[in-house]
């Protein structure tokens, strides 16, 4: 095809969008920001304007072809037009977790070699200017909000709205090298550079091209119909791809608006507000919704609570068939219309997802019982299966074959084999170009075929063709007795009660399960407060016995579900602690997606894991924090392990 | 005390001239002396703190200022002028607002609304106005709208925006407080104890929020503060009072020195 070859003309790169939606959708809306308790508003002609009037003040300030520019902040119109500025000038945008700490954010910096710097506000500014003797390459900062920086040393600092200034007065001298540089990006010119959480080892740069980014932008929205006049939220951090592909993306190929909530505390309302019709969510963000719908419900009066409890019930039995199309009698069709006046709809609407058309959870397997509470309300809740590597789309669910436990089918373009250690490999159009300067790993994982390995293991589904994952490749692991060892599977389904916030589950090479528990401070908290049980901190409430015992019938009904499933079976836990502290990116034992960090968790902790395996029913221990501001501290605290009952499984007669 | 070039504070910030200045301010309340013989002056863009243990007159000070009180004898000079007495409505007219020691808000009313009646003196609708909505009113509530706005934004309290203040734990009405005295955009702002009963991490937001007023505005603030090591840190120039007097004022590394307030503090044999 021709156009895979070299893209379509306007179509070869993001400015190339950028220009035709500017002239085709000039009127229509490209960005709205809540700022000042109003939706502020920019069309697509606006939104050129303003990109075109940094990028002249990019290159008035110095920026070449090739350079390296970081952008921090939350998700904001201005810095994803700083993103497509600094495309337009032949730069390469390079987003960064904005609650990364310094020292994180100085590898990346330091391993891209950013001369420029657009940061949000006066936090990020702080950090890099902590590191900013570390970083030889780094050169200007252009900063946003210009709150509390007057007093800041202004040799290498900017602010965002004077550097467009100069852009536009410098209009008539360097109009001519914009639209240059602007014309000789090609569909292989880097599109942006983003590094990996990593669940092992230091991030590294994905450098995906115009070529990656468009042709998995527009397969995924011709796979869904995605639409123009479609709404999306951005609210997820800038430097994942999945917000890269929705935001810049598939914002740019369709045209739709991308909507930014006002601070992170109002996202609720915002989202409300909005009401998305597009709708993207790792499974966190579902499960924290669901534990706050759950507090609340507890909270309300009976008839609502009864109400409440009778129409899920019939929901969870009818809505998803209903969703799917699939036969339901009209009687019951009858009663889940009811449920939606008196039930579903308004809880929808107070979620924000009364409009959601297509929504999709990726980044970690879902919990089934968190996934089908949405699909019952009739929410076109989807998973997809996908990695940075591949511009996000590996797999993907159709509509109407959508199922909690596998991932979907191919995305359009994408192929996929099975290796023979169960390894799963893919190839597309969407395959990332290189890590950046780290050959060893491009190597590594993308052959010379375009194969790319995703680190996970699954198998492809008989018959319906769709893809399963059973556990990340190295995750997946063995018992001391041989039986397979899958711990997500079995954290997931603790993960779907409320009061457990996150769960590690050890065994690989051992003879049991064991298993790590965080409680939700909101859900434990509210029902502490309910049942008048005084707490003064985190620990005191995590230790508390309550507590244990509620966690402890948790794991007994998992290990009795876990017990139904032959293969898995032998991953029962046996013993279990309530963790002192929450698991925290900060401290490195979760990514900033938040992935749980396995080796990290057993390394740290390894006094805990002894514990569990040794027989003993409690254990002292310290461990070290680090605060949102850098600093570290101690807590020490002595936890009680306890045991949970394990449902026996008749061992399997070998039939030799 | 006369000169109007005012001074540059350690952290190099330049300080206007004298914008208000207390002649000999004395307030008996029958027998009782409240405030005996006191003269200070509140200069341009700082931040001036007043302290003193508990009975020391400190927010009866606040209070001749905000217009409570009016003195039994001295002058209060604002902006070159002596001031009449005046009722307290008329002084926040003239660009002095305050906050409350024990919060004064309309618990029922949302966030938005109680900062809505700090621009209650930059209204000048009149009831026919009003009831006709469209046109002058309308025009005015928007552009007061707009400021408030910009102070929710200041203050980072959009998420409570809609929320009645009685649902509002207590550092966060202080923190409303606050907003409703800046929308007023006041050219002294009062705050009686802004951090009473305050957690640490509270304090420190607060303290932050006083510098940055102080820094974007260039407001002129004047606190009453019981934290030694919040006024020590954030006030250019401090005023002890001790039993009604004035035992101290200066810069707050003179005022620790000063024989007289370590007393004060600390207790003499007697």
């Amino acid at each position: 095809m021709a156009n895979m070859a070299e893209g379509a003309a306007g179509l070869r790169s993001i400015p190339e969008l950028l220009r035709r939606n500017a002239t085709e959708f000039a009127g229509c809306p490209a960005y709205r920001e809540k700022e000042f308790g109003i939706w502020q508003s920019w069309t697509w002609a606006e939104t050129e304007q303003e990109i075109e009037a940094l990028a002249l003040g990019l290159i008035n300030m110095g920026v070449a072809r090739g350079d390296h520019i970081a952008i921090i902040g939350r998700n904001r119109p201005y810095l994803y037009w700083a993103m497509v500025s600094a495309q337009m000038v032949g730069a390469v945008p390079v987003p960064l977790y904005q609650d990364a700490v310094a020292e994180e954010m100085e590898y990346v910096l330091g391993h891209c070699g950013a001369r420029f710097i657009i940061a949000a506000d006066q936090e990020q500014v702080d950090k890099v200017i902590e590191i900013q003797d570390d970083l030889h390459q780094f050169e200007h900062l252009i900063y946003l909000d210009p709150r509390g920086m007057r007093k800041y040393d202004h040799t290498r600092l900017h602010e965002y709205s004077h550097v467009q200034a100069q852009g536009r007065a410098a209009y008539d001298e360097l109009i001519n090298e914009l639209n240059r540089r602007r014309d000789a990006l090609t569909y292989d010119d880097t599109c942006v550079m983003l590094y990996t959480s990593g669940t092992t080892g230091k991030p590294k740069g994905v450098v995906l091209s115009n070529r990656n980014i468009i042709e998995s932008a527009k397969s995924a929205s011709e796979f869904d119909g995605i639409r123009r006049d479609d709404a999306v939220l951005a609210y997820l951090p800038m430097a994942w791809v999945g917000d890269f592909i929705f935001s810049i993306g598939q914002g740019y190929y369709t045209g739709f608006c991308v909507n930014c909530p006002e601070s992170a505390e109002t996202l609720r309302t915002d989202l409300r507000e909005i009401a998305p019709s597009y709708y993207f969510a790792p499974p966190r963000i579902f499960e924290t919704l669901l534990t706050q719908i759950m507090i609340r419900m507890e909270d309300a009066g009976a008839l609502k609570k009864r109400m409440f409890d009778y129409f899920m019930a019939h929901a969870r039995a009818v809505g998803p068939k209903i969703l799917d199309g699939k036969p339901v009698s009209a009687m019951d069709r009858l009663k889940y219309a009811l449920g939606e006046v008196l039930v579903y709809g308004p809880l929808k609407n107070a979620m924000g997802f009364s409009k959601v058309r297509v929504g999709y959870t990726a980044g970690e397997a879902i919990g089934p019982e968190i996934f089908d509470f949405y699909r019952a309300l009739g929410i076109n809740l989807k998973q997809l299966y996908g990695q940075t590597e591949a511009s996000v789309f590996i797999t993907v669910q159709p509509d109407g074959e959508v199922r909690s436990d596998t991932v979907g089918v191919p995305a359009p373009g994408v192929e996929i084999r099975i290796g023979e250690t169960g390894e799963v490999f893919y190839r597309s159009p969407g395959v990332f170009v290189e890590y950046y300067k780290n050959p060893e790993s491009t190597a590594s994982t993308k052959d010379a075929e375009g194969w790319v390995a995703t680190g996970d293991a699954g198998f492809i589904e008989e018959g319906t063709g769709h893809l399963r994952i059973i556990d990340r490749a190295k995750d997946v692991g063995q018992m001391a007795d041989g039986a397979m060892f899958a711990p997500k599977y079995v954290e997931n389904k603790l993960k779907f009660y409320p009061d457990i916030l996150e769960a590690v589950v050890f065994g690989a090479g051992r003879d049991r399960c064991m298993a790590f528990i965080n409680i939700d401070l909101t859900a434990v908290g509210n029902w502490a407060e309910r049942n008048n049980i005084a707490y003064a901190s985190y620990q005191e409430l995590a230790q508390h016995p309550r507590v244990l015992e509620t966690i402890q019938a948790h794991i007994e009904e998992v290990n009795a579900s876990v017990a139904q499933d032959e293969m898995l079976s032998g991953c029962q836990i046996h013993r279990f602690l309530v963790l002192h502290k929450e698991l925290d990116a900060d401290d490195g034992e979760m990514t900033r997606t938040r992935k749980v960090r396995r080796n990290v968790i057993s390394d740290k902790f390894a006094d805990l894991v002894t514990a569990l395996y040794d027989g003993s029913d409690s254990v002292y221990t310290e461990t070290e924090v680090t605060y949102e501001d850098g600093r570290k501290g101690q807590i020490k605290a002595t936890l009680v392990i306890r045991d949970a009952k394990v449902v026996p499984v008749a061992q399997k007669v070998a039939a030799e | 005390m006369k000169d109007t070039e005012g001074y540059t504070t350690a952290d190099g910030r330049q300080i206007g001239g004298v914008l208000m200045e207390l002649r000999n301010i004395t307030l008996r309340f029958g027998g009782v002396v409240a405030i005996n013989d006191i003269s200070f002056d509140i200069r341009e863009g700082e931040i001036r703190a007043i302290i003193g243990p508990n009975g020391a007159g400190k927010s009866s000070m606040l209070n001749i200022i905000s217009g409570f009180y009016t003195p039994s004898e001295g002058e209060l000079w604002y902006q070159g002028a002596k001031r009449p007495p005046m009722k307290p409505y008329e002084v926040a007219r003239m660009g002095i607002a305050r906050t409350f020691q024990n919060i004064a808000l309309f618990e029922g009313m949302t966030v938005l609304d109680n900062v809505m009646t700090g621009r209650l003196t930059h209204m000048k609708a009149n009831v026919f106005q009003q009831a006709i909505w469209k046109g002058f009113a309308q025009d005015e509530e928007l552009a007061n709208r707009e400021k408030v706005e910009r102070v929710i934004d200041f203050l980072e309290i959009q998420a409570i925006r809609k929320t009645p203040v009685g649902r509002l734990p207590y550092g966060l009405k202080k923190r409303v407080e606050l907003a409703r005295a800046l929308a007023a955009e006041p050219s002294i702002l009062l705050l009686d104890e802004p951090m009473a009963g305050m957690n640490v991490e509270e304090k420190e937001d607060m303290s932050r929020f006083i510098l940055d007023v102080n820094d974007e505005f260039g407001t002129t603030i004047c606190l009453i503060e019981h934290d030694m090591g919040v006024v020590m840190d954030l006030s250019d120039r401090v005023v002890v009072m001790d039993y009604g007097k004035k035992i101290g004022d200066g810069t707050p590394d003179e005022v620790r020195g000063n024989q007289d307030v370590i007393d004060a503090y600390l207790g003499v044999p007697h």
